[in-house]
């Protein structure tokens, strides 16, 4: 017999509200495509480029207790709307990247700080966090970064101004860059 | 084999574990039980050591679920024929029936089925135990129905 939609919910916000879970995510629409958006109790723990792929990857790493809980990514949907309308330029969410190896951690704690609709490059990221030789392995932590958007690696480019690489295609980086008026036209 | 994340453990369980609740229990009552039913089964998740047999595992804990709800609806498991009756008997029928009883037997009897008061407290009422208070009740019933058969 088929569980009603109201059951469903009722069940997913009770999970929820008992803290019970490891992660809560939902999916969100988004010009550059469905976007899966997940939250550990400390913060933003993923915003994922194809979906399918990641319920798994977040078992694995953060605990088996996932499900899919709509109202608690009310906040970063929001945000994220606001975002692609050009109406933010500042997220106000708290990443939670405490997993990640020390060094990606201390990547992403200076990449948040590029500011909206500027670029900088890896060479001169590794410069910010005292390895000016390691703008390979800044790549390499950007890569992998597990909340792009929110913590910004589309803002960074080559040395000579390409835009090299983006973990969800080239194009979304080119898409991000153009709404932050980040790129020069033509 | 690996074990999934809930979300998708949840999803392919939630109708077959919905639909023996509403058997058990019916539609109402269900839904409480079905909630029940799969955040014991979230606590218990982590603890898992395997995917084998998760189908297995929790039907199970429905079943439980089951039983309780229905314990907790009905404070005690009841003489059969007479849980069968729709309505109470009134009072004055039950003071007529029972006239011949022993009083222990007589009072239990009225106190249960005339009152619907849980054993536990028909065992104080009476200063004797919870099941002393049953077992009264009971032989008084079967004492009714020989002399009624008779």
């Amino acid at each position: 017999m088929n569980v009603t939609p109201e059951l469903d919910r009722r069940f997913r916000e009770a999970a929820a509200g008992a803290g019970l879970l490891d992660v809560a995510y939902d999916l969100a629409d988004s010009p550059v495509g469905e976007l899966l958006v997940a939250t550990t109790e400390r913060g933003l723990c993923r915003i994922a480029f194809e979906p399918d792929e990641v319920v798994d990857e977040l078992s694995q790493t953060f605990g088996r207790r996932v499900l899919r809980v709509p109202s608690r990514l009310d906040t970063v949907r929001r945000q994220l709307d606001e975002y692609f309308e050009g109406r933010r330029e500042a997220f106000e969410l708290e990443p939670d990247i405490a997993v990640l190896p020390e060094f990606q951690r201390r990547v992403l704690d200076e990449l948040a700080r590029v500011p909206y609709g500027q670029l900088t490059t890896y060479g001169a990221l590794a410069g910010r966090i005292g390895q000016p030789r390691a703008a390979r392995a800044v790549g390499g932590a950007l890569n992998r970064n597990p909340v792009p958007i929110v913590l910004p690696c589309h803002r960074v480019v080559g040395a000579n101004g390409s835009l090299t690489g983006y973990a969800g295609g080239l194009h979304i980086k080119r898409r991000l860059l153009e709404l932050e008026r980040a790129l020069l036209a033509g | 084999m690996a074990i999934p994340p809930f979300e998708r453990f949840y999803e392919e369980h939630r109708d077959i574990v919905f639909g023996l609740l509403v058997k058990r229990l019916g539609r109402q009552t269900a839904e409480d039980a079905f909630q029940e039913t799969f955040l014991r089964a979230l606590r218990a998740y982590p603890r898992l050591e395997h995917g084998e047999h998760l189908r297995a595992w929790v039907m199970k804990i429905a079943e439980r679920v089951s039983i309780d709800t229905v314990r907790k609806l009905r404070p005690m498991p009841e003489i059969p024929d007479l849980e069968s009756i729709d309505e109470r008997p009134s009072y004055q029928d039950l003071m007529d029936l029972t006239a011949d009883l022993p009083p222990k037997e007589r009072a239990a009897v009225v106190l249960r089925y005339g009152y619907d008061l849980p054993y536990d407290q028909i065992g104080s009422a009476l200063g004797s135990s919870t099941e002393a208070a049953r077992q009264a009740a009971s032989s008084g019933v079967r004492r009714l129905r020989r002399k009624e058969s008779q």
